[in-house]
Formats: C-alpha cells, sequence, structure tokens
C-alpha cells in the first residue's frame, strides 16, 4: 500500500481524460430527448418560420438586397448559425447545470466507472448533436422555402455538428463556474444576445466601423458561424471561409480542455 | 479467492480546506462482512464513504478496495462497486425500469443481459408493479429500494449503502433488512452506516464507532456492548434518594436527566434490592443495546 500526502495532485492533470463510455451520456441525454422529442422538435420548425416571414420576407420588402443578394438568403444562414449557437449553448448551460445540480445525474454517473470527464464530454457530444439536429431540421425549412442553394447547403449539418460543440465547450465552463442556475443569465445575456446582432447576422458587418468589424472577426464566435454557413448556403466561398474553420477547431480545443478541468475542480471534492 | 482485506484503510485523512472530516482513520473490511460504520451527524461517515468509492480523493493516508489504491484505480474499483448514495439520485427522466437499464449501460452490461438482470431485482425489491412508473411518482421508500436494486444491477463485489433505511417506515425497514440479510447469506461484504443503532445491532457483524472525524471503537455489537456497558441495564427516576441508594449499594450507574442508568450483570437483584429499599417510583429492567454504547461514548448532547 502506497502512503501518500496530498493524493488531490493525482487529480491535479491538465488534459482531460476520456474514454469510450463518454458515448454512455450521450445516448442517455439521446433517450430522454427522444421520450419527449414531439415537444423538442416543435421549436426548430416554427422559429426559422417566424424569422423568414417577419425578418426575411417582412423586413426584406425594405431592405430589398445586400451585396446583390436577395435579404432573405442573407439572412438564411445567420439564422442556421444562431440555432446552432443557441442549442448547444443553452443545453450546456441551464440543462447541463439542471442535470449537474438539481437531478445528481453527474453523481450518478461517477459511482459507475465513468470519469467525470467521460461525463462532460458526453454532454459536450451531446450539446453538438442536439445543434445537429435543431439547424438540420430548421435546414429543411429553409429548403422548403427555396431561401438557400443545394447541394452545398447540406454541408450545413456536419458543420453544425462542430460549431455546436465549440459552443458547447463554451456553456460548459460557464456551468463550471457559475455559484447558481440564476448566475447563468450573465453570460446569456451578456455575450450571446450581442452577439447574436454584432456578427454579421442580419446586416453585414461591412457597415460597422472597421475597429468594431475586425473585433468581431477576431473575437466573436458566431461570426465565424456565419461566415462559413453563409459560404455554404450560397456556395460563394468568403475569403475568411478557411480562416473560421481553424479558429472554431483551435477554441474548441481550447474550451474543451478548459471545460473539463473547471468541472474537476468543481466536481472533485 | 484472494486474501487480501476488501477495503484497507490505514490513517486515511480527508480535509475540506481548513476542516478535517476523516482524521487519519484506520480499519479492514473482510470478504463475507457486513461492516457498519455508526456516528452522530457530521461524524464523517459519508465523506469516508466517498473516498472508498473512488469519487473523493483523499488528503493523506493510504486506502486499498480489492487489493487497488483508489486513487491510481478508479474505474477499475469502481466496477465492482454497488453503492446506494444518501442523497438519491436517481433519474428523474426514467422510469423505474428504465432507471435500471440506463445504469446497466455505464456497466458495459450487454442489453439483454441488463433486461433479464432489472427484471429479477424489480422483484427482488417488489417494485414490480412499478416497473413503468416515472421516479417522481414513487414514495421514498420506493425510491431507496430501487436504488438497492439499481446498486445491485451489476452483480457487485462490494456493496457500499450509505444510511439505506433512512426515511423509511418499520416494513420499509424491515424489509430492506430481509434482503440485506439475504446478500449477507449468498457471502457479499457490505458496508453500511446508519443512526438506527437496532440495524446496525441487527445486520453487521462488526462496526465502527466514529465521532469528529475519528474512530472510537471497533468490534462485534455483542462485544461491544459487554464491553462498554455490560450486559443489562436498570433504570429508575432521578431522585435524591435513588442516587444515595445506589452510592450506597456501590453499583454503577449514570444519570441522564429524570432518569437514573444502572450498568449491571445482575438486573434482577438491583432491581429488587432498588424496590425494596429506597422507593424508586418505577423501575425498568433490559437489556443493554448498542444504542447505550453509542451514548456513552458520543454523549447525549445535540449536534449540529
Ligand atoms: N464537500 C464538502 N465540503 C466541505 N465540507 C464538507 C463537505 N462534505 C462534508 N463536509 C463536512 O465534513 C464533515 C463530515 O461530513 P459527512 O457528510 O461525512 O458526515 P456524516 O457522518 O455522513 O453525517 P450524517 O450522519 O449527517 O450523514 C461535516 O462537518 C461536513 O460539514
Ligand atoms: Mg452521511
Amino acid at each position: 500500500m502506497t502512503d501518500t500526502e496530498d493524493y488531490d495532485q493525482e487529480y491535479s492533470y491538465i488534459l482531460p481524460r476520456v474514454s469510450r463510455s463518454a458515448l454512455k451520456v450521450w445516448r442517455r441525454n439521446w433517450d430522454v430527448f427522444f421520450k419527449t422529442y414531439q415537444v423538442n422538435f416543435l421549436p426548430p420548425f416554427i422559429e426559422p418560420v417566424l424569422y423568414l416571414l417577419a425578418i426575411g420576407f417582412g423586413l426584406g420588402m425594405f431592405v430589398g438586397e445586400i451585396d446583390g443578394i436577395p435579404y432573405v438568403e442573407f439572412i438564411a444562414p445567420a439564422l442556421l448559425s444562431i440555432s446552432m449557437m443557441n442549442s448547444a449553448f443553452f443545453e450546456c448551460t441551464y440543462s447541463s447545470y439542471v442535470r449537474m445540480y438539481y437531478q445528481k445525474t453527474f453523481d450518478a454517473m461517477i459511482a459507475t466507472p465513468l470519469s467525470i470527464d467521460d461525463v462532460i464530454t458526453g454532454e459536450l457530444l451531446w450539446g453538438a448533436t442536439r445543434s445537429l439536429i435543431y439547424s438540420s431540421v430548421m435546414l429543411l425549412v429553409l429548403i422548403g422555402f427555396g431561401v438557400v442553394n443545394l447541394p452545398s447547403s447540406l454541408l450545413v449539418i456536419p458543420f453544425s455538428f462542430l460549431a455546436g460543440l465549440m459552443f458547447a465547450c463554451i456553456a460548459m465552463c460557464f456551468t463550471a463556474i457559475t455559484p447558481g442556475i440564476d448566475a447563468l443569465n450573465y453570460p446569456s445575456f451578456l455575450f450571446i444576445t450581442p452577439m447574436f446582432l454584432f456578427s454579421g447576422t442580419f446586416f453585414p458587418l461591412s457597415i460597422l466601423p472597421e475597429p468594431v468589424q475586425l473585433l468581431a472577426i477576431a473575437f466573436l464566435p458566431l461570426t465565424q458561424l456565419v461566415i462559413v454557413a453563409r459560404s455554404l448556403t450560397l456556395t460563394d466561398l468568403s475569403p475568411l471561409f478557411g480562416y473560421s474553420l481553424v479558429w472554431i477547431g483551435v477554441v474548441t480545443t481550447i474550451f474543451f480542455v478548459l471545460s473539463t478541468l473547471l468541472m474537476r475542480r468543481r466536481l472533485i471534492v | 479467492m484472494a486474501d487480501y482485506p476488501v477495503i484497507e484503510a490505514e490513517r486515511l485523512t480527508k480535509r475540506f480546506g481548513t476542516l478535517t472530516a476523516v482524521e487519519g482513520i484506520s480499519f479492514s473490511v473482510s470478504r463475507g462482512d457486513v461492516f457498519g460504520f455508526l456516528g452522530p451527524n457530521g461524524a464523517g461517515k459519508t465523506t469516508t464513504m466517498k473516498m472508498i468509492q473512488c469519487i473523493s480523493p483523499r488528503t493523506a493516508g493510504a486506502l486499498t478496495v480489492l487489493g487497488m489504491d483508489t486513487a491510481t484505480h478508479p474505474r477499475e474499483i469502481k466496477a465492482e462497486l454497488g453503492v446506494l448514495p444518501q442523497e438519491t439520485n436517481l433519474d428523474p427522466e426514467f422510469t423505474c425500469r428504465e432507471n435500471l437499464l440506463a445504469y446497466a449501460r455505464y456497466f458495459d452490461i450487454p442489453v439483454s443481459e441488463a433486461r433479464k438482470r432489472a427484471d429479477e431485482l424489480l422483484s427482488f425489491v417488489q417494485l414490480q408493479e412499478k416497473q413503468d412508473v416515472p421516479i417522481d411518482k414513487l414514495s421514498g421508500g420506493m425510491k431507496r429500494r430501487l436504488l438497492l436494486a439499481r446498486a445491485l444491477i451489476n452483480d457487485p463485489q462490494l456493496l457500499i449503502l450509505d444510511e439505506p433505511t433512512i426515511g423509511l417506515d418499520p416494513q420499509g425497514r424491515h424489509l430492506i433488512w430481509e434482503k440485506l440479510k439475504a446478500l449477507q447469506a449468498a457471502g457479499n461484504t457490505i458496508v453500511l452506516t446508519t443512526h438506527y443503532l437496532e440495524e446496525a445491532e441487527r445486520l453487521c457483524n462488526r462496526l465502527v464507532i466514529m465521532d469528529r472525524g475519528k474512530i472510537l471503537v471497533e468490534g462485534s455489537p455483542a462485544n461491544l456492548i459487554s464491553r462498554y456497558v455490560g450486559n443489562d441495564i436498570v433504570e429508575a427516576e432521578h431522585t435524591p434518594e435513588v442516587v444515595s441508594c445506589l452510592e450506597e449499594m456501590g453499583a454503577r450507574f449514570e444519570i441522564y436527566g429524570d432518569m437514573v442508568q444502572v450498568l449491571t450483570d445482575q438486573p434482577r437483584e438491583v432491581a429488587k434490592r432498588l424496590f425494596e429499599t429506597c422507593n424508586p417510583g418505577h423501575v425498568f429492567a433490559r437489556r443493554a443495546s448498542l444504542e447505550d454504547v453509542f451514548l456513552k461514548l458520543t454523549g447525549r448532547v445535540l449536534r449540529d
């Protein structure tokens, strides 16, 4: 038997140690989602229709075209991007917090061979999956309205997983440090809502002052989603397409490591 | 069968910041034991259970479970454990049966096998009729029973039960006791914590009493009783007459509020002499219990 002072060190490793078991956590959330799919599938059908009618066609009457593109087609990829962001972000903030704190699901899981890293990774993969499900449903609606190009728009489906994963990882960091569920309103209002407006979603970034444009391109995650999604739905590659993809990959990696680290710090006591 | 102890702890310590919840405790649990942890609220029982379960890292000392170090082999150890936690954490999104099946998946149990075990366990804890009922429609006792079933889903080598009968009515408690007896008879090793001393006396072949993070005593219930209080107790009203009478007799007694307790191996004689000479009001003789040991060692003052 070894006898060591400060075993806490054993748990202070940096890189997450994930096993295949993460998929079981993902599967648990998948099962719960499809138990109530009637409720879960309604919003992604209704939301884009409302936005398209009100903003796309309504406001579009006055806006006409942006950079030679009909306004509805300009905002269609933005709607997809916002849906990726919201579905993953809210899943891994409020919903994950409820599972962690109120339902004690994480506690129940880590009493089995699953590790905390497995549980968190499963939650993140599920957040990404939710982004994929929601934006795919929305894509169907947009295809129905004929406002996105085919077949290039189909690439939005795999992309939505990656984009969702990034927002899931960012969200999980907030969940790991929040003192309570109400405090999660701060990232929602201070981070998600402004981004919703200033990421080239409903008007092009080019009409903003140049420093603001640069900030949006350098730092706002949603900007990257809109750049990639718009390139795909309009079949018109933005010069920033590659940059945005790499940006998403790097940020996802950083926040994945950070979220597991912060969660270990929160849950291992 | 391997000859190492199922659990071996040496100078096991857990600190939360400046608070020492468990302070250098040593104990060893052998195969087939039903090993109890007793102690007042905040004694460190749950903290100790969590260290055994590999979900709370120890601050110092050594701890092996099934021959493996909890710090280095959590996955392997957890695969062999069945845990009934103090705080219910059943999955509220699922029914009883789905809870067992979902849990079986975490242990990598194949689906067909999991279904079979879920059915067996639901009938073992007498919840077949509730199998398709969501968790929030269960009574507290049913939840505890389902937690016991869930703890058994992986056919564990070691069962850890943190207050298995907390909040149960007498029927529910007896049902759980009966199930635990059956598990013990089948050769299972069980570690349990409880506040019900009668429960510990009935179930445990060995136990420790903890207080403020330390182990006060260890032994079998019978052994602890005879060691610390003797076999019998005579209780009488606390009056000056009775006290002076007992002092005269040279009896070993303690005063608790309006009651005097005489610790003795000759209860009949003590009772008789009290009646005859000291006008004691009513006198009551009974066998000593673990509760007497517990109160003697941990005091009668309420803990927070
Ligand atoms: N996560 C934690 N952070 C800080 N202190 C803790 C934590 N968990 C437990 N403690 C403290 O450690 C001490 C022992 O708690 P523990 O839960 O082990 O007691 P217990 O013997 O199980 O009590 P009970 O009979 O009430 O369940 C208590 O003082 C408690 O406040
Ligand atoms: Mg406890």
